[in-house]
Order: C-alpha cells, then sequence, then structure tokens
C-alpha cells in the first residue's frame, strides 16, 4: 500500500523532519487561498497522485501570485494524469499539495529498502538527487553510499553520522541530515515499509528539507497496522485488483483479450508469457492460489466474464490438491450466475479429472480440455484470433 | 544421496494439528518420509494419526531426534517458530507460510544463518527427494521420479509443470526444491547450487526463475566462477509490467530492474541454456543430457 507525497511528509513532519510549508486542496478556490496564505513569491502545485514523473505528466506547476492560479489548480485537479509510471490511462488526482517554493543549494537522495540478498534494512544515500536512482544506479553507481542496519541492534548513530558527513561537510547539516537518515529508518521499521524515500533532500540556506517524500507499506504487514489502513487512498488503485485481492485472488489488469485462470503465481506469469510466444494477448494476470475451492475458481470465472474485452478464457491449472470437479463447479456456477458463456479452452492437471470432464461435459458448455499445455495455447490464441 | 533431506531426515511438524498441518504431514508421511512428530503448544499428549504431538519443539526433538521441520503457521506469528527450530537444535526448517512480513523473516534469518542452519521459504512448496522417499512440502508426490537433475525453484505449481515434464521425459530428479516467492527468503539459488555441485548424484540442474530482485543474475555470476554442470533455465514474466505484484510478494519489477529480460541475458551469457516455451523443458532437458 502507497502513500501520497502529502501523507508520507505529514509522518516525517510528525518525527521532526523539516518540510516546506504547505497544504492539500481539493478546489481550485481552496488552493488560491491556500497560495495566498503562504505569502511567498512563488508558490508550487503538486498533483497527489500514487506515481513519480509527475513534473513531465503536468502534474506539477511552479507559480507566482500574479498567475491564475485557480485555472491551473482546476486543471490538475480536474483530470486523470497520465506519467511514465501510470500506464495510459493515468490515475485521478485526489487532491493538490501547495508549497511554498524555496531556493535549493543542494540536492540529495536518501532511501530506504530491505536488501533481499542480505535480508538486511539497507539506507541508500547520494549527493546527486533529484534524478531518478534507477538512473543513477545505472550511470553512476559509486555515486549512492550505502550503509546496511544491524538486524538486531538497528541503525547505529555512527552509520546514520557516516553517511551524512558524506553527503555533506557542513557540520550543521551533516547534523540534520544524521536526524533525516535516523527517521526514514525509524519510520521502514515502525511501519514494515518497502520503501521510505526522499528525494530529492535539499539544503536551502543551511536548512535540510524534505521536498518529495515517498512511503510505500508492506502488503504482508499492514494487518499489523490497521491505524494506517485509513491513509489508502482507493482511487489510485485498480478497483478490479482490490476487490479480487479480498477476495483472495491475485489479479492484474493486462492489455489483451484472452482472460486466464491460473493456480500459482509463477505458472501464472508462465501461462502469460506462453500465450504471447504464440501470438497472443493476455487480458489479466489471475492466481487462484495453489489449492483453489469452488468459491475462489467461481469468484475469478465471475471477473473474467464481466471483462467485456475478454473473448476466450484459458484455464491453466497444475494441481495434486485442487480436484477437476471442484474446479468445474466453480467454473459452471460462475457461468450459470452471470447469464453468459465465453468459450474456454481447459488444460488441467490433478485429482479427479474424469469427473471434472464429465461435469463439463454434461453442462453444454463450449469447454475444449486440452491435456498438452502448448496445444492448448495455441488453440486459445486461434479461438481468439477468430472472434 | 540427494541435498538437504534424504531417507534419513526426521521430520517434525510445527502446526501439525491446523487443517493443513494434518493434511501435509499425513500426505508426506504416506510418501515416505519419516514424520516422528509435531508440535502445537497446549496438545502434547494427542496424536495425529498415530504422530505423536508435543508442547515445544525442544520437547519434540528431545523425544524424538528429529532434525526437520516444517512449519504451518500463520503469517502473523511465523518468525517466533522459526526462532524455536533454531533453538532445538533444527538444522533444515521449511515454511511454507505465505505472506510473513519481510522485516519478520528478515530477523528471523538473522538467527538461522548465524547458527548455520538452513531455512527453506517462506512462501516455499518444500523440498523432495524422490530416490530417498523423503517428501517435506505440499507438492504431489506422484509426478517426481529419481534421478540425475536437482531444480531449483522460486515458484509453487510452475515447480510442479517442470518436474512432471521432466519425469514425462524420462529425466528423473535427485532433489527439487522451492526457494519461496518473498522477496527475502533463506537458502538461494547458489546456496542449493553449491550442494549440487557437490552432490554426485546430481548430474545437472534447473533454475526456475521469475521477475524481482537478482537471485538469477547473481547465480550466473556463481555459474561462471565455479559450476560445471550443465544448466537448463526458465525465466517467468517477460510480459509483466513493471511495478506490478505479480502474485508473489518478490515477483516485482521495480525501478526497471528485476526483469525477465535482464536474468535470461544473464543467464544466457553464462551458457545456460534459457527455455523460451515452458511446455518445453523436459525435452530441452533430455536432450541436454544427451
Amino acid at each position: 500500500m502507497n502513500l501520497h507525497e502529502y501523507q508520507s511528509k505529514e509522518l516525517l513532519a510528525q518525527k521532526g523532519v523539516a518540510i516546506p510549508r504547505g497544504s492539500v486542496c481539493y478546489e481550485p478556490l481552496e488552493a488560491v487561498i491556500a497560495a495566498r496564505q503562504l505569502k511567498t513569491d512563488k508558490v508550487v502545485l503538486k498533483a497527489q497522485v500514487h506515481s513519480g514523473g509527475r513534473g513531465k505528466g503536468g502534474g506539477v506547476a511552479v507559480l507566482s501570485l500574479a498567475d491564475d492560479i485557480r485555472s491551473r489548480a482546476a486543471e490538475i485537479l480536474g483530470k486523470r494524469l497520465v506519467t511514465n509510471q501510470t500506464g495510459p490511462e493515468g490515475k485521478p488526482v485526489s487532491g493538490l499539495l501547495v508549497e511554498e517554493v524555496i531556493p535549493i543549494d543542494q540536492e540529495i537522495y536518501v532511501g530506504v529498502v530491505l536488501d533481499r540478498i542480505s535480508g538486511k534494512v539497507t539506507v541508500m544515500a547520494s549527493p546527486e538527487g533529484g534524478m531518478e536512482i534507477e538512473t543513477l544506479a545505472r550511470e553512476a553507481p559509486e555515486k549512492i553510499f550505502t550503509v546496511a542496519a544491524h538486524p538486531v541492534r538497528g541503525l547505529s548513530p555512527f552509520q546514520a553520522r557516516q553517511l551524512a558527513y558524506r553527503l555533506s561537510e557542513d557540520k550543521a547539516v551533516a547534523r540534520q541530515l544524521e536526524k533525516v537518515i535516523t527517521v526514514l529508518y525509524d519510520i521502514f521499521v515502525e511501519y514494515d515499509c518497502s520503501l521510505v524515500e526522499i528525494n530529492p533532500l535539499i539544503v536551502s540556506g543551511g536548512k535540510v528539507v524534505a521536498l518529495d517524500a515517498k512511503v510505500n507499506l508492506d502488503d504482508n504487514a499492514l494487518f499489523r497496522h490497521p491505524e494506517l489502513e485509513k491513509l489508502r487512498d482507493r482511487s489510485q488503485e485498480d478497483s478490479l485488483e482490490l476487490s479480487a485481492r479480498m477476495d483472495g485472488l491475485s489479479y492484474i489488469r493486462l492489455d489483451g483479450d484472452i482472460g486466464c485462470i491460473v493456480n500459482g503465481a509463477g505458472l501464472a506469469m508462465a501461462t502469460l508469457d506462453l500465450i504471447s510466444l504464440h501470438g497472443g494477448s493476455p487480458a489479466n494476470f489471475l492466481d487462484v492460489g495453489g489449492g483453489a475451492s469452488e468459491q475462489a475458481v467461481a469468484d475469478a470465472m465471475s471477473i473474467l466474464l464481466d471483462d467485456k474485452r475478454v473473448k476466450v478464457v484459458f484455464i491453466n491449472i497444475f494441481g495434486g490438491i485442487l480436484r477437476c470437479d471442484v474446479l468445474a463447479r466453480g467454473v459452471i456456477r460462475a457461468t450459470r450466475e452471470r447469464g453468459l458463456q465465453l468459450p474456454v479452452v481447459a488444460r488441467i492437471e490433478g485429482t479427479n479429472i474424469e469427473e471434472g470432464r464429465r461435469l463439463f461435459e454434461e453442462s453444454g458448455l463450449s469447454i475444449a480440455m486440452i491435456p498438452s499445455l502448448d496445444d492448448a495455447a495455441k488453440l486459445v490464441v486461434e479461438k481468439a484470433a477468430a472472434c | 544421496m540427494a541435498i538437504l533431506v534424504n531417507k534419513e531426515s526426521r521430520v517434525i511438524c510445527q502446526g501439525i494439528t491446523g487443517r493443513n498441518g494434518t493434511f501435509h504431514s499425513l500426505a508426506c508421511r504416506d510418501y515416505g518420509t519419516k514424520m516422528v512428530g509435531g508440535v502445537t503448544p497446549g496438545k502434547e499428549g494427542e496424536t495425529v494419526d498415530g504422530i505423536p504431538v508435543f508442547n515445544t519443539v525442544w520437547k519434540a526433538v528431545r523425544e524424538t531426534g528429529a532434525d526437520v521441520s516444517i512449519i504451518f503457521i500463520p503469517a502473523a506469528h511465523a518468525r517466533d517458530p522459526i526462532l524455536e527450530a533454531v533453538d532445538a537444535g533444527i538444522q533444515v526448517i521449511v515454511c511454507i507460510t505465505e505472506g510473513i512480513p519481510p522485516l519478520d523473516t528478515a530477523s528471523a534469518l538473522h538467527t538461522v544463518r548465524n547458527e548455520g542452519r538452513r531455512l527453506i521459504g517462506p512462501n516455499t512448496p518444500g523440498v523432495i527427494s524422490p530416490g530417498e522417499k523423503c517428501k517435506v512440502g505440499i507438492m504431489p508426490g506422484y509426478i517426481h521420479k529419481p534421478g540425475p537433475v536437482g531444480v531449483i525453484s522460486r515458484s509453487g505449481t510452475l515447480t510442479y509443470e517442470v518436474v512432471d515434464q521432466l519425469t514425462r521425459n524420462g529425466v528423473g530428479q535427485s532433489t527439487c526444491l522451492g526457494l519461496g516467492g518473498d522477496p527475502v527468503v533463506g537458502l538461494s539459488f547458489i546456496d542449493c547450487l553449491k550442494m549440487f555441485r557437490d552432490d554426485p548424484e546430481t548430474e545437472a540442474v534447473v533454475l526456475i526463475g521469475e521477475i524481482g530482485g537478482s537471485a538469477e543474475e547473481q547465480a550466473a555470476e556463481f555459474i561462471k566462477r565455479e559450476f560445471n554442470k550443465p544448466v537448463a533455465a526458465y525465466v517467468a514474466g517477460r510480459g509483466a509490467p513493471p511495478g506490478k505484484r505479480m502474485g508473489h510478494a518478490g515477483a516485482i519489477i521495480s525501478g526497471g530492474s528485476g526483469t525477465a529480460q535482464s536474468k535470461i541475458q544473464a543467464l544466457t551469457g553464462v551458457g545456460v541454456t534459457v527455455v523460451d516455451n515452458i511446455a518445453q523443458v523436459g525435452a530441452v532437458v533430455r536432450k541436454m543430457l544427451g
């Protein structure tokens, strides 16, 4: 679960990190009032969406008080913002952060992640802030400094200090940096984050300020942070993906017309790859879980039946535990409930295959059961092309 | 001989009285595994179809000499059982549980590594050595057959797909294991490659990777330097959109890294036979073994 910039900044500010003065607005007039109250020469309007690349997408505007703040605010608030990270459909703008513009003397990057290989919470920092960290990692990795926190002792003060003095030799600045680094680490661990990042963290007239902030919470740990659930912004998530997750399914919308139901994430990804290899285009990734129940299968089938783009359904199930009659019942039930049909190609390895086959045959539905995975994939691509 | 688990392994199940714990403990025993006990606090004295239940892992190890444990405990409470198993002297811990907060896993892993034990998973289907009739996991036993190929996978059902193909192509398996679908896991590709390298029964290895992280790239480096047996690989997720968690918590392309393409490139670059069509892995490996 991701937080907005303004929410992330609030978390930082609560822990003593300096952020620019500003407030979140939801109406153009609010933005005008907020801008005036800042009493600065220039203000910045920042679209609040769960995405980077907002500037290039037209979601960030620097204006003076003489400019038409109201129109610009209306323009940003009113549209779906498309960035290089949102996909072509973009995301709705949930709010507008109106902030003072402050001079930038230095831009720094600081981020905290859990390193997958070492299993240690790792702080990364670079004196080349403001640009994409991934670009920096590719082009100038020597400019990224890291320290790994001890799994039991945590981040020691000397580690934060070490990073801080590599970022700035100015004692006053380094002390502030040390504090920020410590706060980022604390937030990461306290809230079970997957990423906490300030890019850029700026030095402005000797003061260290977080110009942007990103806090991503790890989904697996949300259960122990119920108070953070209220920070969720559903408008920023695909509603179908969210509701599928609530039903215990993993669903990701893709661009094509072949609906997929698979048990197991790796097999589901491999199924999509196989369809593409044979010239088809998957409409979705959908993992019903290793030991899918009739309900899970019915829910999955319903999602596909409701998706108007889907022309054919490909079911690929490999499970010693999953019974094929359970699968058949789930598919048939969803189809009956929706009152409509889609041609189905099914490749099923499991127990009770004959029973499943019998149920499908008796249902009168158009279901081709193909034992060979390759042949099944080729067939489903053919059928989709023929529709 | 196989790696990690063999016919001498004495296995307990932490969480044995839960539905999954019971079902799979009995399935493992049916396969031939020495399931010597289970642990559920407060239920000592009970049995699960004859398998004795103990209150603590300490007691279970004392009474049964267990050296392997399989854990079926819900994600919110799964860190402690891993620590308990290490403390009681268990050598190989298989954590089936999905959904454990990564910081919990990282914390447990620190202790596991410090004590020189092995954690398989979490979020793994487990490990099986067919020639030793030892299954510690939830995989269907019937698709496996003994033979010379080691299988290391980040997946569950995709592993079964590959193993099934290998078996149908007459290629048996020495040991198959799932590393787990989480971002932070115990044993890595490299850890397992080292073991397979030193296992005289294993003549070749199949790697099953997926998007997210850099484990495959690291494995490629290791293969180049220190692994001479033939390797085939399949990497899932060529078509995955960036930034989306594809089912597994660890299967996510972030900031441009962790793509299938980068992994395939790294593996191909060191001489690994990367298979494009998942349905052909079995045939490719059979040909590779000649």
